[in-house]
């Protein structure tokens, strides 16, 4: 009876160990994961750094020191600007086209959209009215 | 970066805390979503005022206009303090996350919140000339325009300075509980947020202005 009571428990013991061992290897996995993605991380706020620098670095460059017709030196800023918008959304805020954040990112479409009519419409108006009535006010 | 490992679900936008701060990350989750509408209404008072400045770009009434009174040489420093801080900022997320020690964050949001009051303080001192030289904002409806749209983006991030500094006091009072973890979440998005402002003000503003 005794022995057949250590028995029992010595299945348990061993039971309670591979669960242990089991954990450990999970605990193992979620380290090396943790570590990774770390380092993804890590590397994801690095890229954001370097676009945006270069991003920065090409605007600046052009209007000091390349003589071109603003037209030109317009177009360029405005490029770099909006894709330095999108390096910033995708590495320092994490914005992406992963199904769970689809929310933030139709929320930021949507504020784009609504800018767009606001200012857009702002705009349209506001230099219509200057080419009819005020033509010293068209810079 | 859609391959997000098990478990570090991505749960709202800015660096999700993931599984070891549990806690934080489901608090996160309605939390952020609340301020990232929040930013979103920011950004709408920012491209609207951005369309104002345009339209007074022709309204300078006699005055001095953009090309006499801003420098590219200010706003260079200023753009390459702000994106140094956003990357300082990053850093201390991720020291957050992976618990690198309190000793690692609090170094790097000192870093952030330094290279944030050197960008006011340059800012100030770029306004102070522009003052000294006829550039105030009664002069004309474009220097109007010019200080409800700069000095706006400027008061953001003296709030968001502000911010640090109490969460500072949280950290110092509570140590670093789920209301710390989750203002620090919050506090990056605003912070990566002013930095993107700062782009469209510098691309517009300055550059444009000058070229």
């Amino acid at each position: 009876m005794r022995a057949h009571e250590s028995n029992a428990q010595d299945t348990q013991t061993l039971d309670q160990n591979t669960d242990q061992n089991t954990q450990a290897q999970k605990r193992g996995h979620d380290d090396e994961d943790l570590a990774r993605e770390r380092q993804r991380e890590f590397r994801s706020y690095g890229w954001g750094l370097f676009l945006s620098l270069v991003l920065t670095l090409i605007p600046f460059g052009v209007a000091a020191f390349v003589p071109l017709p603003s037209i030109a030196h317009w177009i360029i800023i405005g490029e770099c600007a909006v894709v330095q918008i999108i390096v910033h959304f995708r590495f320092f805020l994490h914005i992406s086209f992963s199904r769970n954040t689809r929310e933030d990112l139709q929320l930021i479409l949507f504020t784009v959209l609504i800018i767009t009519i606001l200012a857009g419409g702002t705009l349209w108006i506001l230099f219509d009215l200057y080419y009819r009535m005020m033509p010293g006010m068209a810079p | 970066m859609t391959t997000h490992t098990a478990g570090a679900s991505t749960r709202h936008p800015g660096l999700n805390l993931g599984e070891p701060h549990e806690e934080a990350h489901s608090a996160n989750e309605e939390l952020v979503f609340g301020f990232w509408v929040f930013m979103m209404s920011d950004f709408i008072i920012f491209g609207l005022l951005f369309a104002t400045y345009v339209t007074m770009l022709g309204g300078t009434a006699g005055g001095p206009g953009p090309s006499d009174l801003l420098e590219m040489k200010g706003a260079f420093i200023e753009t390459m303090l702000l994106l140094a801080s956003s990357f300082t900022f990053g850093m201390a997320s991720l020291s957050l996350k992976y618990h690198q020690g309190t000793a690692k964050l609090i170094g790097w949001l000192v870093v952030t919140l330094l290279l944030g009051l050197g960008f006011i303080a340059h800012e100030l001192k770029d306004f102070h000339t522009m003052f000294s030289e006829g550039g105030y904002p009664s002069r004309s409806g474009y220097l109007s325009a010019f200080f409800s749209l700069v000095p706006l983006h400027g008061l953001h991030v003296a709030g968001a300075c502000l911010w640090m500094l109490a969460i500072f006091g949280q950290m110092a009072v509570h140590g670093i509980d789920t209301q710390v973890k989750t203002g620090l979440t919050r506090l990056a998005i605003l912070w990566h947020f002013l930095d993107i402002v700062w782009i469209v003000i510098f691309s517009l503003v300055y550059l444009g202005g000058l070229t």
